[in-house]
């Protein structure tokens, strides 16, 4: 394929996701197409709700009871994850790839101490049996990495008792635990105040970076996810609409949402606007035909309501999904 | 500290309700109808009698006055006369309690046991053949009361099938009387024949009343750990290669049945109530037996000491339960409850 | 225009009624519980219909009939005075489903309506009074003031229920102050108050329409629970007395016939179990018509 640079470390390939409601069945992944090189920045932008938690969720096969992998193959240094039986994939789980969750107060254990926690986590990120001096001084010195203040109140303290910076400190020392080859993060500012949305970013780069870790960053934050990453995949509604080198996207952005996305976001603080894009993503329920943008779409001609476009590839290294660059 | 506080506060809080129950208690058994001097005398005593028995009770003074030489009384470990069995009601409860309260705890262990077993064995399987036929025995347990599977479990176990014993408590000689608990007394006089009959008798009536909470319960693990296991903080653990076990025992198993065991301690303290009926079937000599004799014989002073035990009891397994909730929820410890 | 709106209001009604009944429906043991229930009901209403021998419901004696075993005359067999037991039961229902209307339909207005006070009132004088006496009613097993009450007040099935309602109420208090006290600070609350709408309005109109899922849903599982509670007075005796057809009094008064004519309580037992299982399958289905 062209454009190949780096050895690729994740691909995701034609992943289909679906969620059974009780009015039917949720169509949110409609083949999901992504690629992360070994030692590669990936950024993840789109709206709340365009599957990009489904997509990482799927990653490491922690999906809710009500999803339903329909198609697609998720290739780990080649292995399937979405096929991997349970040992190969814990394997996966425990010692290469982690995930930093959105809301930091739902994804601690209310009933256990940090130290429960994070120590099994060590535990199982151990390739054999550690000693529990061991274990203690892994999870002290990662504590300690992510800067957080008075570590031995935090290891004895219950998620309550912190706020939702600490807690996200906690939650990312412990995704550092297992995460030797890629991090999967999904939006791990969201939730926090905003005077320590920054830091948490900061903080993120700078671990990321000197541990050498893959990532794939998802965020609304598009100045963070520009200065943060490589490359970044824009999705609408189950889609990869648009992908490319970071500073490309967000300066000349080719698909009419990508554009509508980054001109809506301030460019100063890149903070995402309250407004957004005007209107809403479509119905999973029934999905419009062709080019689910095609509602919301300036640009909308006959045949986005009837054909969905493929992935074309235009100069700059870019891809685009949308007819308006189809055989020029 | 902070968990001294809150026992304490709920202490005051039960002495409140208990005087509370005593003085609505005490007030109805002299207030409604029927003369309790005429029924102690007997139908047939002289009038100058009842008269005797009336200032002997205190019955001919005002109601305050009367409530407060009662409690006065209680206070002096005095539950007044019973009608019925001709002497103190403070004798009787220390005669029928124990065999009560052993059932009971039989019953408990039976409950907390069942109770986790199904409700995480259906929790796991959730949606498959293992928890559809937990919830249908589920279903079916709570249906029938607790006296009617004592009726069944005679019937099948006890008559046709002759696993256990009908009724009774104990078909060899009784251990000496020492703390006035079978169990107990057997072991410390080394009568373990006394022992194991006692469990055999304990069987059917403990199950009887095990199984309906103990359904109960199962289905609320159950449905705990469903709500919970695709929780965040679930997941995260799941995301790390924490293996099934752990995630299911530890992670999962915690903050799901911290509800069911907040429930489970108020039903074993109901047995108390449940009891009532089963041990009438199965004719076991506890205090809920004596209860109903008391209650259909109208005897005043042992209706209000029976009410009274049995609400201490439930108030005191109440602050047991709230402890041990506490315990396992660090939210309710260390967070200030605001009333 | 007018007319248009209307029909869409209608609309709107079907529309909710219909997604009220696909919640319902969409556990199968809702719709079997409801089966149960609406059977339990027209059985308790046209007993004397439906029973081969109604004239056995109440005194009646024929010795050379007595103790049979289940039968195609005699489905459930007959009793020790040779009344038919399948008769009887059917009568059950009847007093069963008596015991709990009644109960029901005092308990529940009085105890919701103390309930929104305190709730309404909270901190304040009125609601301690109230939630304090509730807790006294809560603090001994439901059966066991049950009991006791009715022996004072002396057996019967009124008495039986004087009992239970006495001592049912708190739990309607408690379940509604509950959830008053969680919206009683909600937004639509405090605007309908700053909107200056009267106390008793703002209770109505504002609140008591977010309680009304969960009084529902325990007010039909507590069917069953009343009936349990009733049938457990008569078993003992101090509920309805004999001959009365209810169904505690028969199993009890089987028990001294058992093992050999184990039908005199079984079937009664079973008859129970029947009542309670239709209302708690019926219950949970009201439980998710409520929940998303």
């Amino acid at each position: 394929m062209a454009g190949e640079k780096k050895e690729a470390l994740l691909e995701i390939r034609d992943l289909k996701v679906n969620y059974k409601v009780y009015k039917g069945t949720l169509k949110v992944l409609n083949g999901v197409e992504l690629r992360v090189g070994k030692g590669e920045r990936i950024g993840l932008v789109g709206e709340s709700g365009s599957g990009k938690t489904t997509t990482l969720k799927s990653i490491l096969r922690i999906l809710p009871y009500n999803a339903s992998i329909e198609d697609g193959r998720i290739l780990y240094k080649g292995i399937d994850l979405l096929r991997a039986d349970e040992r190969v994939l814990n394997e996966v789980r425990r010692r290469e790839i982690a995930m930093i969750f959105q809301d930091p107060m739902a994804a601690l254990n209310p009933v256990f101490k940090v130290r429960d926690q994070l120590y099994d986590i060590i535990k199982e990120s151990a390739r054999g049996k550690l000693a529990k001096e061991e274990i203690e001084e892994i999870a002290y010195r990662l504590l300690k990495e992510v800067r957080l203040p008075d570590v031995e109140r935090v290891m004895d303290s219950y998620p309550f008792q912190l706020s939702g910076g600490m807690r996200q400190r906690v939650v990312i020392a412990m995704a550092l635990a297992s995460a030797r080859e890629l991090l999967l993060a999904d939006e791990p500012t969201t939730n926090l105040d905003v005077t320590i949305q920054d830091q948490i970013l900061r903080l993120l780069a700078d671990l990321t970076m000197k541990r050498n870790l893959s990532v794939i960053l998802v965020s609304h934050a598009l100045g963070m996810v520009r200065k943060m990453t490589d490359r970044t995949y824009v999705m609408y509604a189950g889609d990869i609409v648009e992908e490319g080198d970071s500073g490309e996207i967000f300066e000349n952005p080719l698909h009419p949402y990508t554009q509508l996305l980054v001109e809506t976001a301030p460019k100063l603080t890149g903070n995402w606007n309250p407004r957004g894009v005007p209107g809403r993503i479509p119905d999973y329920l029934n999905p419009p035909p062709g080019c689910r943008f095609h509602t919301r779409c300036p640009f909308a001609e006959q045949i986005c309501r009837e054909k969905k476009p493929p992935m074309i590839a235009v100069e700059g290294g870019k891809r685009v999904r949308c007819w308006l660059y189809y055989k020029r | 500290m902070r968990m001294a506080q809150y026992i304490l506060r709920r202490v005051v809080f039960a002495v409140f309700t208990l005087f509370g129950l005593s003085v609505i208690i005490f007030v109805m058994a002299r207030v409604l109808p029927g003369d309790p001097a005429r029924m102690a005398a007997g139908p047939r005593a002289p009038e100058w009698v009842v008269e005797q028995i009336r200032e002997q009770l205190n019955l001919d003074k005002p109601l305050h006055v009367q409530y407060f030489l009662w409690l006065r009384d209680v206070f002096n470990g005095d539950l007044g006369y019973s009608i019925f069995t001709k002497r103190s009601v403070t004798q009787d409860v220390i005669e029928y309690l124990p065999a009560s309260l052993e059932l009971i705890a039989v019953a408990a262990v039976f409950q907390i046991l069942g109770a986790f077993a199904l409700g995480v064995l259906a929790g796991m399987y959730a949606y498959r053949w293992v928890d559809n036929a937990i919830r249908l025995f589920a279903y079916i347990g709570i249906s029938i009361p607790a006296f009617g599977w004592a009726v069944i479990f005679q019937l099948v176990f006890a008559w046709k099938l002759d696993l256990f014993p009908v009724q009774g408590m104990l078909s060899v000689e009784a251990p000496e009387r020492i703390t006035g608990f079978v169990t107990i007394d057997s072991l410390i006089t080394g009568r373990f024949d006394a022992f194991t009959d006692f469990l055999k008798h304990a069987v059917l009536p403990a199950m009887a009343l095990a199984i309906g909470p103990m359904a109960q319960e199962a289905r609320l693990i159950r449905s705990g750990m469903i709500d919970n296991r695709y929780k965040d903080y679930i997941l995260l653990m799941e995301s790390h290669g924490v293996p099934k076990r752990k995630l299911m025992f530890k992670y999962l198993l915690k903050p799901s049945a911290i509800p069911a065991v907040t429930v489970m301690g108020m039903d074993i303290a109901s047995l108390l109530g449940n009891a009532f009926l089963v041990e009438i079937v199965f004719n076991w000599p506890g205090f809920s037996r004596y209860a109903i004799s008391v209650m259909l014989n109208k005897d005043l002073n042992a209706i209000v000491a029976v009410v009274m035990v049995i609400g201490v009891i439930f108030i005191i397994a109440n602050i047991i339960v709230d402890i041990i909730a506490a315990y396992l929820d660090p939210r309710i410890r260390y967070v200030e409850r605001g009333e | 225009m007018a007319i248009a709106g209307r029909v869409t209001r209608r609309q709107l009604v079907m529309e909710s009624l219909r997604r009220y009944w696909f919640k319902f429906s969409r556990s199968k043991l809702s719709v079997v519980g409801l089966a149960i229930s609406l059977s339990t009901i027209v059985i308790a209403v046209f007993a004397e219909y439906l029973a081969p021998y109604p004239e056995h419901a109440g005194f009646y004696i024929s010795f050379e009939d007595a103790l049979q075993p289940p039968s195609w005359e005699h489905p459930f067999g007959t009793d020790e005075y040779g009344r038919d037991v399948f008769s009887r039961v059917l009568f059950g229902f009847r007093f069963s489903l008596k015991l709990a209307g009644v109960v029901l339909s005092i308990v529940i207005p009085v105890g919701v309506l103390l309930g929104l006070v305190a709730g309404y009132y909270r901190g304040r004088i009125l609601d301690m009074a109230i939630m304090r006496v509730a807790d006294i009613f809560i603090a001994v097993p439901p059966l066991v003031l049950a009991l006791a009450i009715t022996s004072l007040l002396g057996p019967s099935l009124v008495n039986a229920m004087i009992a239970v309602t006495l001592m049912w109420w708190p739990w309607y208090t408690r379940l509604t102050y509950n959830v008053v006290s969680s919206v009683r600070n909600e937004p639509f609350v405090i605007a309908a108050e700053l909107a200056g709408a009267k106390p008793l309005r703002v209770m109505f109109r504002e609140i008591l329409p977010v309680i009304v899922g969960p009084i529902l849903t325990k007010a039909t599982l507590d069917v069953g629970w009343v009936i349990l509670i009733g049938a457990a007075l008569s078993f003992v005796g101090l509920g309805a007395q004999p001959p009365t057809p209810d169904l505690g009094t028969m199993v009890a008064e089987g028990i001294k016939y058992m093992p050999e004519y184990w039908w005199i309580s079984i079937f009664p037992a079973l008859a129970i179990a029947y009542i309670i299982l239709g209302f708690n399958l019926l219950g949970d289905g009201v439980r998710d018509m409520f929940t998303e």
